[in-house]
């Protein structure tokens, strides 16, 4: 298991002290993937909104080339019956959000999930919405 | 919608104009050094949270200065904070605090993507913290605000004295806060979206 790191430091530390908080995760983030650091769809914006598609019966069966779902992914369609923005998904799976991207990729392919873009508001600010926020903010 | 076969993979992508596909949600940045008080900020306003992104510094981040500190890895893990308000008449706002080390800003291509814009916190004892944040955003055209986070025993400078060493825009409003209150940390966004609705407002 320790090929790919350094040898063991002559001040004295024992392998299993190793195992801290500053080493990482045991399992490295991408293990979940399978590897795969690209999500097969286009890319998820950190705001878009992931909703779960209900679909009858098992899901994906039938489609002996793709990978089991994960039960992350379950995770990800229980957690997105309530619409969650990409980053709070991640968050809440306490998942890079990389890893998350991929997961989702997945769960689009197979049609689990539904996918809300964020309106271009930054692109076209609009005076209305823009005053809607600032009397939001006020209200807080 | 009744079948998922019916269900184009690629409607992500498919779903731009469509306004029943896409939500009315804000993003705001929170920028500057490493401790000046962005967690804080978003903790003031909102609830927060801990958000993790693995950066593949392979990919993205060839010509980054800093790599070599990190050399021999592949990817490195970058945690951020964000939180979410959802307005009463349902807008969502998202703050997302920018990484605060400088060697992580090419996180900060897919934070300013889309975003409404920015504050700069500041603070005066470490106020070369901030100008990597002021540049980043002046060469992108987001709008900022720039946010002295005053600290006890900190030297008071006026809001000008610091447009002057920071040489910002005339434009670009200067103002002083303690973001400990969640009054304060309010104002503070106002200011920002108030920015931005004048930006607006001339560019007609």
């Amino acid at each position: 298991m320790h090929d790919d790191t350094e040898p063991p430091h002559r001040d004295g530390r024992r392998d299993a002290e190793w195992l801290d908080h500053e080493s990482g995760p045991v399992v490295r983030p991408y293990a979940l993937t399978g590897g795969r650091t690209k999500p097969t769809a286009s890319d998820f914006d950190l705001i878009a909104i992931i909703e779960t598609v209900d679909v009858p019966g098992e899901a994906g069966d039938g489609h002996g080339e793709r990978l089991p779902l994960s039960p992350e992914h379950l995770t990800i369609c229980e957690l997105c019956r309530t619409p969650l923005s990409v980053a709070e998904v991640a968050s809440e799976l306490d998942l890079a959000l990389g890893v998350v991207r991929v997961l989702l990729g997945d769960l689009l392919d197979r049609g689990l999930i539904r996918v809300r873009r964020p309106a271009p508001v930054a692109q076209f600010p609009n005076e209305r919405v823009l005053k809607e926020v600032i009397d939001g903010l006020h209200a807080l | 919608m009744d079948s998922m076969r019916s269900d184009p993979a690629g409607s992500v992508s498919g779903a731009v104009g469509d306004p029943r596909e896409s939500s009315l949600a804000v993003k705001i940045l929170i920028a500057g050094g490493f401790g000046v008080g962005k967690t804080t900020l978003v903790g003031a306003v909102s609830e927060i949270r801990p958000l993790r992104t693995e950066a593949m510094l392979t990919e993205k981040s060839i010509g980054v200065d800093d790599t070599a500190m990190v050399a021999g890895k592949t990817t490195t893990t970058v945690a951020m904070d964000f939180g979410r308000i959802t307005l009463p008449t349902g807008l969502v706002l998202y703050l997302f605090g920018t990484p605060g080390q400088d060697r992580f800003w090419f996180m900060w291509d897919e934070l300013a993507q889309g975003a409404l814009g920015a504050v700069v916190l500041v603070d005066t004892r470490r106020l070369a913290d901030c100008f990597a944040s002021v540049d980043y955003f002046e060469r992108r055209g987001l709008p900022f605000i720039v946010a002295v986070n005053h600290f006890e025993g900190a030297k008071m400078y006026a809001p000008e004295q610091i447009r002057a060493a920071l040489d910002l825009e005339d434009d670009v409003p200067v103002i002083i806060t303690d973001v400990r209150t969640r009054e304060a940390a309010k104002q503070v966004l106002i200011t920002l979206v108030e920015h931005v609705l004048m930006a607006t407002s001339r560019r007609r």
